[in-house]
């Protein structure tokens, strides 16, 4: 059997369901392979999505015409907007979806994406043709699929292996069989591949939880939806539970820890800090007598409840003792230990910024695969990989990337391609530079016009947004030049100084003394914005002061982000550059100059060589091309 | 684009010091500095002036109009008299027109940028640029404990954790986090924008590089004071007989010793005294002790120490001379333990003391050993640093507080080195236990 897609993604995950989704959109013709049609946007860990930092990266894939957004919303049950009580730049939206739910949702959302096709198969090999690049994917029922570009978004099977207390098993997914053919094939590219670890906690019947010993947690009301094109949530809404830890579970963790994998040493790779199983936690933390336990609900017709806090790998039976130690859980049930994985991953410096492969031409990494945790990072790396990969297979050349003074999801892959990973990277928004301007309240305003000229957003998104941009524009030009005197504040009942200056709407709405009510009296338009227009206004007032201050910094940052390190430049032969700044860039191969600073160790006088040898190789091509 | 400025030649005493300006602004300040804009590329001597017409220099001026100049931009140099308060006053006056002081190596990233130099000639530079760095990162070390560079260090340090604190407030709002850490951050924003505010306002080290450390020479009459001030100067500024109490007034000599102005003072000799007039001499020798930074306490081999040098030993910091000693009879009974011997008339011993004096004098001016070059950075860098802790501490919420400390810690940055996101992620993993 011969056939042949523009794109091929092989993967079903959240990664592979963007970029799959996303190359379609954007006109490839598109194939997806993966192992189980059934297991397309499965949740393999926790059924939440969004977050702070998390939900940034949401409301950027949605405002790329994303389904991971859509697909919350439909599947959600029990939504909060974290940090609510902070500044509008850290709000995160989260979900927790139901499982089965989601899977459908996400499946819905690819059965009618045009120009896709879904297929369950295993890739057993990439064929490779003669520029080395990937010519076809080989599958295990001897299909060969000729392909412009290949997106793997392998997640963790590729050599996962599963520990259970003293029990390994060869795995990716719980259930799932690892991909050994591709981690085979992928081998043989002689990509760097490092190793990591990942756990997951027990899962517990919510049938058995004490829920009345439990302080309950209910979700927001009204639900804040994760897509820009939900008008709201209409689906059930269930409330969680929280309970935590004991000193007798610490004393049973402590009197077991020779038998975790992770301590007893079967597990090599480094865990993530920010998600340590309750074992780390118990050592590294000894003082703190209770950890606090999540029980959320992972459907509405599931029973599984999933205690987020307490990842483990331990043997089953101190699993069981560790339960029955904590409040609420005394009589709980447990449906499936909890295990830690350990599974290869590839470093990512080896990646262009469009998620290609240096040295493999067509072949794209998205995901976990690329070292990262969480559903969200995999799916906005999904998403411009599928992006990238429609546009090499329809012979583009210049990768389409997002800045890191653009998106988080700029950021995310700036970090993967030029720092590499140690652990499992998650998002987080003190990772973010411009965290005031990259906002998820204001993702679409940032990226769907970007979206739309990369060919991915669809015609109704792209309406809707533009009617809504050119609100929000003309609201701002307004309120910029819309001034009034401090007698007339004043006697709108807002107290400035009586210094004859007039102010702004802008500066106005900045003062903490302006409430609504005044406003609207001193402006009586703004009663007839949109609610959402009206939030952009309030948000950009807000922040104005801050932002105008680092303005400088800003550009100098973007100007250095925009300077391009052509692929083919020769470090060595840059004059000026120490051999030990010769080596750290010739290893990070960073992709602009502003990525060049944020190598570890690259001097200020590295960076003024580097820019000295860009400047005049970019005056000679203009010279050569005149 | 800013305009900046920077010391040109080598940071120190010098007949004369070049002042390179660049930028946009060059023009209007050159302007405001010296009145009329000299002819282009001409040498002119101007008198220099501050904005309250207060005249700081009487300086050779060169006005450069971009894009011929070395950045490629409108540039000036001033090549003013040598003194460390001229350097000091004239960049005083350009950063009240809008200047800043460059950041290592920034005139030669403008030249490179604008495509003013080649490759072989920015290498070269580059390389003064690291051996400039290099020299700051020894003199930081040698000045541990107490020079400004360690200092920022450890403010940097104490801010990276302040920021971790306040990230992990954003981050992890639901992770069973510290309730008082919100307190914490606010109380340590505090207390670091006290110490370095107070620090900015007695930057004690500096006053001492613009007026000289003051070392007093002391001792009985006859003891060699004058000799040692001689022997120590290399020239006759003092009268030097052996008659006992030819010194009746205070003696003045300017000098450097480890980078520093010194003023070194020879003094009558301490003894009851004969006449009015000598009598004076000593009165005001007593009173040099009591003011010096530093005395150089002698005690002539050839005799039996006195009592009034001791008792001064007693009182004020003090290095002992014992000197003629090529007289012999060194250790004669009494004789403070470890005195330097040394004998101005064979030079023996004098490469110890000065060694000495040196010492002390690095030590009685933390951080005054830095560059000239560095100072001015040094202070608009931690000034910056305390606007934006300020800013922190009014911030209305916890993400501007934080943008707030990230942009305190960047100013210090230019001190210390950058602190990435990663280094502040790694502080809030090591205390906080984040992780459902």
């Amino acid at each position: 059997m011969d056939l042949r897609f523009d794109v091929v993604v092989i993967g079903g995950g959240h990664a592979g369901a963007e970029a799959a989704a996303a190359a379609a959109r954007c006109g490839a013709r598109t194939l997806l392979l993966t192992h189980r049609l059934d297991a397309l946007g499965e949740m393999s860990c926790n059924p939440a999505i969004g977050g702070v930092g998390k939900g940034h990266l949401v409301r950027e894939v949605d405002a790329l015409d994303g389904l991971m957004g859509r697909a919350a919303d439909a599947a959600g049950i029990h939504f909060k907007l974290l940090n609510r009580s902070k500044g509008p730049a850290v709000r995160g939206p989260r979900a927790q979806a139901d499982r089965g739910l989601y899977r459908r949702a996400i499946r819905a959302l690819l059965e009618e994406t045009l120009g896709l096709t879904l297929r369950a198969g295993v890739a057993e090999g990439l064929e490779r043709g003669v520029d080395g690049g990937i010519d076809a994917v080989l599958t295990g029922d001897g299909a060969r699929i000729a392909c412009g570009a290949v997106v793997v978004t392998a997640g963790t099977f590729l050599r996962g292996e599963i520990h259970l207390g003293p029990e390994r098993q060869p795995a990716g997914r719980h259930g799932d069989p690892a991909s050994l053919g591709l981690a085979l094939s992928l081998a043989a590219l002689g990509l760097p591949v490092r190793r990591l670890k990942t756990g997951t906690p027990p899962r517990l019947d919510g049938r058995t939880i004490d829920w009345a010993a439990v302080e309950p947690q209910p979700g927001d009301d009204p639900a804040e939806p994760l897509s820009w094109m939900t008008e709201r949530i209409t689906g059930p809404q269930v409330s969680c539970g929280i309970t935590a830890t004991t000193p007798e579970t610490h004393a049973i963790i402590r009197a077991n820890l020779g038998r975790a994998p992770v301590h007893s040493g079967q597990i090599q790779g480094p865990g993530p800090r920010y998600c340590p199983s309750i074992e780390d936690k118990v050592v590294r933390f000894a003082e703190r007598e209770r950890h606090q336990i999540f029980l959320e609900p992972e459907g509405l017709d599931d029973p599984t409840v999933y205690p987020n806090g307490i990842s483990t790998s331990l043997p089953r039976d101190v699993q069981d003792a560790v339960i029955a130690s904590i409040p609420g859980l005394s009589r709980a049930r447990i449906l499936r230990h909890g295990y830690a994985i350990e599974y290869d991953h590839l470093d990512p410096r080896a990646l262009r910024p469009g998620l290609e492969v240096r040295e493999v031409p067509r072949l794209f990494l998205a995901g976990q695969v690329n070292g990262t945790t969480g559903y969200e990072e995999a799916a906005a790396q999904g998403l411009l990989a599928g992006i990238n990969a429609a546009h090499r297979a329809g012979g583009g050349r210049e990768p389409r990337v997002l800045l890191r003074t653009e998106a988080y999801a700029g950021v995310l892959v700036d970090d993967l391609v030029t720092q590499g990973v140690t652990e499992p990277y998650r998002m987080l928004t003190a990772r973010a530079e411009h965290r005031l301007r990259l906002r998820a309240d204001n993702a679409g305003l940032r990226l769907t016009e970007r979206g739309i000229a990369w060919g991915c957003v669809g015609p109704e998104r792209a309406a809707r947004h533009r009617a809504f941009a050119r609100a929000v524009e003309d609201a701002l030009a307004r309120a910029r030049a819309e001034l009034a005197t401090p007698a007339a504040l004043a006697l709108a009942g807002i107290p400035v100084n009586q210094d004859g200056i007039p102010r702004s709407l802008l500066e106005v709405m900045a003062l903490p003394a302006a409430a609504g009510p005044a406003l609207e009296a001193a402006f009586p338009w703004l009663r007839d914005l949109p609610r959402g227009v009206r939030e952009q206004l309030e948000t950009e007032a807000l922040y104005a002061p801050y932002l105008s201050r680092q303005a400088a910094e800003f550009a100098a940052l973007e100007r250095e982000e925009r300077l391009p390190i052509p692929e083919d430049v020769d470090f060595a032969s840059i004059a000026g550059l120490s051999t030990e700044m010769r080596q750290r860039l010739a290893s990070a191969r960073p992709a602009t100059l502003g990525s060049a600073g944020r190598v570890p160790g690259i001097t200020p006088a590295a960076l003024v060589a580097l820019a000295g040898h860009l400047r005049r190789a970019h005056s000679a091509a203009r010279a050569g091309a005149a | 684009m800013d305009t900046i400025f920077a010391l040109a030649t080598a940071p120190g005493r010098a007949a004369i010091a070049v002042l390179r300006l660049s930028g946009p602004g060059s023009r209007e300040m050159l302007a405001g500095l010296c009145g009329r804009l000299p002819t282009p590329r001409q040498a002119s001597l101007r008198r220099l002036r501050d904005a309250k017409g207060a005249v700081l220099d009487e300086a050779l001026v060169l006005w450069l109009p971009g894009p011929a100049s070395y950045t490629g931009e409108d540039s000036a140099e001033l090549h003013l008299h040598g003194g460390a308060a001229v350097v000091e006053g004239v960049g005083a006056a350009l950063v009240a027109l809008g200047a800043r002081p460059a950041e290592a190596g920034e005139f030669t990233r403008r030249a490179v940028l604008n495509g003013r130099m080649d490759l072989t000639a920015a290498e070269g530079v580059i390389d003064l640029i690291e051996a400039e760095t290099a020299t700051q990162r020894r003199q930081a070390l040698r000045l541990a404990g107490g020079g400004l560079a360690a200092l920022s260090a450890s403010w940097s340090d104490r801010l990276a954790d302040l920021l971790a604190r306040q990230e992990a407030l954003i981050e992890f709002e639901d992770e069973g986090l510290p309730g008082a850490l919100e307190r914490e951050v606010a109380a340590g924003i505090e207390a670091l924008a006290g110490e370095m505010a107070a620090r900015l306002a007695g930057d004690v080290g500096g006053e001492r590089v613009r007026e000289g450390l003051s070392i007093a020479i002391l001792g009985p009459p006859n003891a060699g004071k004058s000799s040692l001030l001689n022997a120590l100067v290399g020239r006759e500024a003092a009268i030097v007989s052996a008659r006992a109490g030819t010194t009746r007034d205070v003696v003045e000599v300017r000098m450097v010793l480890a980078g520093l102005p010194v003023v070194l003072a020879d003094t009558a000799g301490l003894r009851e005294a004969a006449d009015e007039v000598e009598a004076e001499g000593v009165r005001r020798a007593l009173g040099r002790g009591e003011e010096a930074d530093l005395v150089l306490a002698l005690l002539p081999c050839d005799a039996p120490p006195d009592p009034a040098t001791l008792a001064l030993l007693a009182r004020r910091p003090c290095l002992v001379v014992a000197s003629k000693a090529d007289f012999g009879g060194a250790g004669s009974g009494g004789m403070p333990a470890g005195g330097l011997a040394v004998s101005a008339r064979t030079g023996a011993g004098m490469d110890e003391l000065r060694r000495a004096l040196e010492a002390e004098v690095a030590r009685l001016a933390p951080g005054a050993g830095e560059t000239l070059l560095a100072r001015p950075r040094h202070r608009a860098a931690i000034r910056d640093a305390l606007g934006w802790l300020a800013e922190a501490s009014k911030a209305p919420l916890p993400e501007l507080r934080a943008d707030a400390l990230r942009e305190a810690l960047r100013a210090l940055g230019r001190l210390t080195g950058r602190v990435g996101a990663e280094e502040i992620l790694d502080r809030v993993f090591a205390e906080f236990c984040i992780g459902k």
